[in-house]
């Protein structure tokens, strides 16, 4: 079987803080990371890659050349090869370019069974690039996989979550899947795997290696586009209880029916 | 579609079929070559067929003309026959955003027997439903859904679509963004019109809710947006309304539906509506342990609300999922939200900030939860919590 994961070097946002004076993201010192959600697409892919070892995985991902260290990461985890699609003209992407730009990536790379990738990335979080990769290309996809349940000769059987239980769908291969956290554990990289992975030697795809022009790409091709950003704005501060325990809560449920709340 | 098969010239002979890299063309009764929904518009079938009988339309052409898209549409999202809630809501943003620009609100209803359902959209609100009534459509399936408001989009031009950024919004969304290579803004909290040139700006949390972004799609249209639930303000039913119903004529061809419901499973004993809640009583790692829930839970259920839990509780398996708010759990905004034992991280905070009286108990005095408190108490929960309910009475 012929798997592709795709994946993403994110910032790690739970480390990123708001400088308090000038009201902007302070990035300094903010680890990148493989995307959590992609740990997960790329640990389902193993699963299946350690149930029949004549399986390939390989990964795919965008980003500045720096997003290498995240696909090595991969490698030592267990994934066979990676390309990365890295070029100034993919810059400013939003998610109808990147899957316009990922999606060339995997035509390019030919065969394949089934494509895994992360349900969202926790930088953006949108949960748009899967499911939009998987249009391109025309095949079925299936969003937040938390199980999958039987690979079948020509289908995948998998629980789709729902936010009041889940689904189980039949869907038919090669298919698009996106991983929730509930759907594994990713494994840690073994020491071989980071001696192999150190001396791997990674792909790198720009426009021309896609054959697209630079004006279908990026910013370029994206329909939308950031019109402002700002920090979001604190909301003033309230009142703070004293006294004992037994008074601050008798306050609270004074205030609370001052209120007409109870 | 924008490969098109001319049924007169086309004859049959498959050549097309088989040249297909996407297994994308089927024969119809009348042995004549039909595009279905895995054709990527390569244009492989254009240089095979012998009769010139398949064209390639200039996508470009398409594009260029904006103005002739006119109309705010809401995809009613309905779930076993019933309107989902973000639905009430979207309809009432629908309206203000349709107000400003002078147009029409509508509906699109996908379903088995929704009628009834069609009516109700019209009382919360809508001009005119658009409805597609199939067994094929009794439940969700991304290419069911994708087609049929993909064409409907084709042949109406609606100039905004919002659907609510549930697990199947946010499914279909990204779907029918690239069918009609358009924008799409993932979770918006915040939507306003440019009265003239009828741009919507869309405010949406970035980078773990650290940050806000305004997102804009000034030459594509429709311009689409996922809505997150239980933040617009719902519509009011009047059962007097009276609206178009628009009947949509769906047809499905071998291969477009590629994606088959076995089961539906639903998951009675977590069914905590958190975005309908009116009192939320919600727990951080500050509970130390999981039992620390079922004191919540005794808070909760004397006043009438329910229990939700922090990020942290969730990744350690102290509560499902289905509690997580915040960032990438829910939305809420009850009228009181009482935080135990929460940090008050960013991203749980983005998740209940507009809720109405906030109270927050923590140990920490320094903890980042009191900057947005209403009411904060420095203290164990486990004595705060039980002094409340014997004050309660």
């Amino acid at each position: 079987m012929k798997i592709i994961v795709c994946a993403k070097q994110v910032p790690d946002t739970t480390e990123v803080r708001i400088d308090p004076v000038k009201g902007t993201l302070i990035r300094d010192g903010v680890p990148s990371i493989l995307n959590p959600d992609d740990a997960n697409a790329l640990e389902a892919a193993l699963c299946i890659k350690d149930a029949a070892p004549d399986t390939k995985v390989t990964i795919v991902s965008m980003g500045p050349p720096q997003a290498m260290e995240m696909i090595r990461e991969c490698l030592a985890m267990g994934a066979d090869d990676g390309v990365l699609l890295s070029d100034r003209a993919f810059g400013g992407a939003d998610t109808i370019a990147t899957s316009s730009q990922i999606a060339g990536a995997i035509r390019k790379l030919g065969e394949y069974d089934i494509i895994f990738a992360g349900r969202q990335a926790i930088d953006g979080d949108t949960a748009q690039v899967g499911p939009q990769i998987a249009r391109r290309l025309g095949i079925p996809s299936v969003t937040y996989v938390q199980k999958i349940r039987e690979i079948k000769e020509k289908s995948v059987v998998v629980e789709r979550q729902m936010e009041d239980g889940y689904e189980v769908l039949e869907v038919q291969m090669p298919c698009l899947l996106t991983a929730v956290k509930e759907l594994n554990t990713p494994r840690y990289m073994t020491v071989s795997g980071i001696m192999d992975a150190y001396n791997a030697q990674i792909t790198v795809w720009n426009h021309n290696d896609l054959g697209m022009a630079p004006e279908n790409c990026g910013l370029a091709a994206s329909p939308t586009q950031v019109l402002r950003s700002f920090t979001p704005a604190p909301k003033g501060k309230g009142e703070m209880a004293s006294g004992s325990v037994k008074d601050m809560a008798k306050t609270l449920v004074d205030r609370l029916s001052e209120k007409h709340l109870i | 579609m924008a490969i098109i098969v001319n049924k007169e010239a086309c004859k049959g002979c498959r050549l097309c079929i088989k040249s297909c890299p996407f297994s994308a063309i089927t024969l119809d009764d009348q042995k004549k070559a039909v595009i279905g929904m895995a054709c990527t518009e390569c244009g492989t079938c254009v240089e095979k067929c012998p009769f010139h009988a398949i064209e390639k339309t200039a996508a470009e052409k398409e594009k260029a003309d904006i103005s002739a898209y006119h109309g705010v549409w809401v995809f009613a999202e309905q779930r076993g026959g019933k309107l989902m809630p973000v639905v009430i809501e979207l309809l009432g943003e629908g309206r203000k955003l349709a107000q400003q620009i002078g147009t029409e609100l509508c509906a699109v209803l996908l379903g088995e027997n929704v009628a009834d359902l069609a009516r109700e959209c019209i009382g919360y609100g809508a001009d005119k439903v658009y409805v597609a009534d199939a067994p094929e459509l009794k439940d969700y399936t991304t290419d069911a859904y994708t087609k049929v408001i993909y064409e409907a989009i084709q042949q109406y031009k609606p100039e905004i679509v919002l659907c609510g950024a549930t697990h199947i919004g946010r499914d279909l969304g990204p779907c029918l963004s690239v069918k009609c290579e358009t924008g799409l803004t993932a979770d918006c909290t915040k939507l306003e019109i440019d009265p003239v040139d009828h741009k919507i700006m869309q405010t949406r949390p970035a980078f773990g809710g650290n940050l806000m972004a305004t997102i804009v799609c000034p030459e594509h249209r429709p311009q689409m947006s996922t809505v997150r639930p239980g933040v617009m303000e719902k519509a009011a039913f009047d059962p007097a309304r009276t609206g178009e119903i628009v009947t949509l004529q769906p047809a499905f061809a071998d291969g477009d539906l590629r994606v088959k419901v076995l089961e539906i499973v639903k998951n009675l004993e977590n069914a905590v509506s958190l975005t309908d809640a009116k009192v939320i009583v919600a727990g951080g790692m500050g509970l130390g342990s999981k039992e620390g829930f079922d004191l919540l839970a005794k808070l909760a259920d004397r006043l009438g609300g329910v229990v939700a839990a922090s990020r942290a509780c969730v990744d350690a398996g102290w509560a499902p999922h289905s509690w997580q708010v915040g960032q990438t759990g829910t939305t809420v905004k009850p009228a009181i939200y009482i935080a135990c034992g929460i940090s008050g991280a960013i991203q749980h905070v983005a998740g209940m900030k507009d809720s109405g009286y906030i109270v927050a108990i923590n140990k920490n005095p320094s903890a980042a939860i009191f900057e947005l408190a209403d009411y904060g108490i420095v203290g164990d929960l486990y004595d705060v919590i039980p002094a409340i309910l014997d004050a309660l009475g």
